[in-house]
């Protein structure tokens, strides 16, 4: 299996608060992967980090066994670092990718606070999403050279909307939305990005137990169905231990656990960092 | 050293009444996070009320009659124009500022019937004297002193009174100042009267050196005055005293600048530097925004994602 | 369906320059009517600067307040290279002109009148493309900045361009702190016939031109690219997260923008037959945008119709409040100069403040109209 996804010795560090420590992922094709973690573990902090909205302070990221992300401490930063492994990457030079580079390379992802356009029906959500794709210019773009290509994009954009059940309310304005539909419009909206890797960011959040099943099959459909490779964040430990081949689980910044479900049930300092730990 | 005298002196000068548009600015932005588009015409009509005043009573009366209308005029444009849009988009009332803006100098425009008024000779603070032997008038002297003062009593304010505290709260977080039971208007309006009071004091500083009051003779000094805010820091008050001094020194160095380089021999022409002496505010403004977003003293925010 | 809906996107506009041709002829200048003409020519003018200012601010979101200042630009460039040879040196009085082209008598020269047409044009582009080269380099640094720093950004470099352009030193090229005049404008925009018959272009030109550009941001806005400048406008974590360049997209727009302002400016100087940079100021800027303010921010009809609301307000139907009788009421006392600002400035109050979404909200007018008639069709229905 050749990994998508690799992180190595990611460190992310705000002033003097080290958020993400020595962070080590491997994310395999058609794996579907959970990140899991108590909060303010810096499971979010990761996320941000691999999309490029932050630029981390130490580590490498790889995309499809090509570094794409690479940083080590400078300047202020140098003297005052408190992560591991600072000498790896000195000297090697530096790649710091926007978001958008990053997601043009193949990956897309969703929003714990969701994130749409909120101005754009659900329809325009979608077709939107595949601008990046497009590869008209200003000028073929006004004078309608591209119809052939527009015309494609609606079409794809309305097959998208009918694969995760959206139709029926295409030209509603996605912020009239109810929240579960509003989750699943995101996941739409990177669909239509055509990605490799879907980086879903607490996808389930305010769900309820119904919904959370059907989401549950809906991300399992994308494996089977799309062959898409997932990394999501999640709190539902029914979602996480049903669709999960892997989970990494972060705790205060720091790696304290990797496994099969199963494994990761039974690790003692996984339980520990969830119940905490009794005094002795 | 003996040439530039003068011009360090009126720059001096200058920075000063500046600096008291720039404190207005800088706490309505601190609070608000509003330009106030219309703190500039404000100031203008200060300068218009004291012409009207001083022709039919004595200054004793005309003076703090002026501020007095002036605190009342910021009040009121901070109840009228602002207050019903409290909920709005900042665009919103940024637009409203200036609306605010096109309204008072049509407005004045109408009265004055665009006519230059004379602004009234205020006897003792207009003479002249003589200081290292540059000749200047009190003016200019009493200017930076008075707003050091009036600067320290503001920040003692700030830092040592109950509404002090509240505008600090509501400053660092809007919504839960309100929830903490703090009255938020009588904050804001407190804010706009003070800058309006220090608006006024200023607007008489500055007129007594220039000739007369057109509609239009707010909007330059308002401009520099929120430049020298920002660069500062906007929301800092030492910020925008010192922002205010720098650009008042840097614009009447530019002014002199030609004189200056013509009579030391630098050059044998002017270069017409005195040209950019309003657009230099505007570059320094462009180049603190690209380098130091933050200005000098400015607290740095940022976005969650 | 789709087809008819063309025919008649094409066809409204075309009948529209049609009329406003006629109009040209029928209406002579010492005609009361003769206003309409005035509010035609300069409400072009203001329609396209109020346009493409939404352009950036109602649609991409970027709060700008440089339009002046392109506008300076675009009118100065227009202005110097159609100056005929024979009148440059009396125009440049104090000074020897540095650039002596003028592009409709070169091109006349050469083509005859069709030469003549194609300068104009060429300087009309010419005047758009350098407003939008100054709008790329300004661009660069500032873009990246927020709401109200970016707004007071391009306020200030509006000033510098301003300075600039009075600047004694380059008073070879923009004649100092002196106007423009004397060069191509609208009323020099006639052909006589043989017969002696004089057929006038001079309102049919500006309101062409607006059209064209107009017509141009609309399939923009409607495009690909447009759907990117709204979704940098409604979140540009989101749009980042999506694949959109933020800065390419900011950039796009805002030169775009900045070229139909240099294309305003240009059309303001063909209008005023004059350009002088000291009426290129901030005011000018506010004016525009309470014109788009007025009309709906994000409302491309709607900042036509604020932009021709304000004009015809402001220079025909509220003439009378400046000159002692208005509405049939007469008080010179109160109906003196500078009355009709500000009454409008308080109708423009009101309007900020009680109708915060203007006239059209985010909406165009044909989905204003098809929203009338699906209204009337319920209510004939339940009649029935």
């Amino acid at each position: 299996m050749a990994s998508v996804l690799e992180l190595k010795n990611i460190t992310m560090q705000f002033g003097g608060v080290v958020a993400v420590d020595d962070l080590n992922m491997v994310v395999n094709e058609g794996e579907i992967v959970a990140l899991i973690g108590p909060n303010g573990a810096g499971k979010t902090t990761a996320f941000n980090v691999i999309t490029g909205v932050y630029e981390p302070t130490n580590g490498e990221i790889s995309f499809c066994g090509k570094p794409v992300v690479r940083n080590h401490p400078q300047g202020k930063m140098k003297a005052g670092y408190k992560g591991s492994c600072a000498e790896y990457y000195t000297g090697k030079p530096v790649i710091s990718p926007t978001p958008d580079q990053l997601t043009g390379l193949g990956m897309a992802r969703t929003f714990q606070n969701i994130r749409l356009w909120k101005t754009q029906t659900v329809f325009n959500n979608v077709l939107t999403a595949m601008h990046s794709k497009s590869s008209a210019n200003m000028f073929s773009a006004i004078f309608r050279l591209n119809a052939e290509e527009e015309k494609r994009q609606r079409e794809r954009t309305a097959e998208i909307l009918e694969y995760v059940g959206l139709s029926d309310v295409a030209n509603e304005l996605s912020t009239s939305l109810p929240y579960g539909k509003q989750r699943r419009l995101e996941i739409a909206r990177a669909l239509a990005l055509e990605p490799k890797l879907l980086l879903l960011d607490e996808p389930a959040a305010g769900m309820n137990p119904q919904e959370t099943a059907e989401l549950t099959a809906f991300i399992e459909k994308l494996r089977t169905d799309l062959h898409k490779t997932v990394l999501l964040i999640e709190h539902h430990m029914d979602l996480v231990m049903d669709i999960s081949d892997r989970i990494y689980v972060l705790d205060f910044g720091k790696t304290i656990a990797e496994g099969t479900p199963s494994e990761i049930q039974a690790n003692k300092r996984v339980i520990d960092a969830y119940l905490g730990v009794a005094e002795e | 050293m003996k040439i530039l005298l003068p011009y360090i002196l009126s720059g001096v000068s200058v920075g000063g009444q500046y600096a008291l548009i720039a404190i207005g600015y800088t706490m309505v932005y601190g609070i608000l996070r509003l330009i106030n588009f219309a703190h500039g015409d404000v100031f203008m009509v200060a300068g218009l009320v004291m012409v009207y005043l001083a022709a039919s009573t004595p200054l004793y009366i005309a003076i703090p009659a002026t501020i007095l209308i002036t605190v009342a005029l910021g009040f009121t444009i901070e109840r009228v124009a602002y207050k019903p849009l409290r909920t709005a988009p900042r665009m919103s009332v940024m637009i409203s500022a200036i609306g605010v803006s096109y309204l008072i100098q049509n407005l004045t425009l109408y009265i004055t019937g665009g006519l230059n008024k004379n602004y009234p000779e205020i006897p003792w603070i207009s003479d002249k004297i003589t200081i290292f032997g540059t000749t200047t008038t009190r003016v200019t002297l009493i200017t930076p002193f008075l707003t050091v003062a009036l600067c320290l009593i503001l920040v003692w304010i700030i830092n040592h009174t109950k509404i002090g505290m509240a505008m600090r709260a509501v400053s660092k977080d809007f919504e839960t100042s309100q929830l903490m039971g703090i009255r938020i208007n009588s904050v804001i309006s407190a804010t706009f009267v003070i800058g309006s009071f220090l608006a006024a004091v200023g607007s008489v500083l500055f007129f007594t050196n220039y000739p007369g009051i057109v509609p239009t003779s707010g909007s330059m000094p308002g401009l520099k005055a929120f430049v020298a805010a920002v660069f500062g820091g906007i929301g800092s008050i030492p910020g925008a005293v010192i922002g205010a001094f720098i650009i008042g020194i840097c614009e009447s160095l530019i002014k002199g600048l030609d004189t200056i380089l013509v009579t030391q021999g630098v050059m044998a022409s002017p270069f017409g530097f005195a040209t950019f002496s309003d657009a230099f505010t505007f570059v320094l403004l462009i180049v603190i925004l690209v380098f130091k977003p933050t200005g000098l003293f400015g607290e740095k925010q940022t976005d969650k994602v | 369906m789709k087809t008819k809906k063309n025919l008649t996107s094409l066809i409204l506009p075309v009948a529209f320059l049609i009329l406003v041709f006629l109009l040209d002829q029928l209406i002579k200048p010492t005609d009361s009517m003769s206003m309409l003409l005035t509010v035609l020519q300069k409400g072009s003018v203001y329609a396209l600067a109020a346009v493409s200012m939404n352009l950036l601010n109602g649609f991409t979101g970027l709060f700008s307040l440089g339009h002046a200042g392109f506008m300076l630009i675009g009118a100065y460039t227009y202005a110097i290279f159609t100056i005929p040879s024979q009148a440059r040196d009396s125009v440049y009085q104090y000074f020897d002109a540095l650039i002596r082209v003028s592009f409709p008598e070169v091109l006349s020269g050469a083509l005859g009148g069709f030469g003549y047409v194609l300068g104009i044009a060429l300087a009309v582009i010419l005047a758009g493309a350098i407003a939008a080269v100054f709008a790329w380099l300004i661009g660069l640094p500032v873009l990246k900045l927020k709401s109200d720093y970016l707004a007071i950004a391009t306020l200030g470099f509006a000033e510098i361009v301003r300075a600039i352009f009075q600047w004694q030193k380059l008073g070879p090229v923009t004649n100092g702190s002196n106007l423009l005049k004397s060069f191509e404008r609208t009323s020099t925009f006639r052909i006589t016939l043989g017969n002696g018959t004089v057929i006038s272009f001079a309102t049919f030109v500006p309101v062409l031109i607006a059209v064209i550009c107009i017509s141009l941001i609309v399939r923009l806005v409607n495009s690909t690219y447009g759907r990117a400048f709204k979704a940098v406008r409604d979140d540009e974590i989101a749009a980042e997260a999506m694949g959109i360049n933020l800065a390419r997209t900011k950039q796009l727009s805002f030169c775009t923008s900045c070229f139909f302002a240099g294309v305003a400016g240009a059309m303001m100087a063909m209008v005023l037959s004059i350009a002088q940079a000291s009426n290129f100021k901030v005011a000018m800027t506010y004016e525009i945008l309470l014109m788009v303010v007025l009309g709906g921010i994000g409302s491309i009809s709607g900042s036509i119709i604020g932009a021709m609301l304000f004009i015809s307000a402001s220079e025909w139907w509220l003439r009378g409040l400046d000159s002692g009788s208005f509405l049939g009421i007469n008080a010179p006392g109160i109906f003196r100069n500078g009355f009709r600002l500000v009454v409008f400035s308080l109708i423009i109050m009101v309007v900020v403040l009680f109708f915060r979404k203007g006239i059209m909200g985010d909406r165009e007018l044909p989905e204003v109209i098809q929203g009338w008639r699906q209204k009337r069709q319920s209510r004939k229905r339940r009649a029935e």
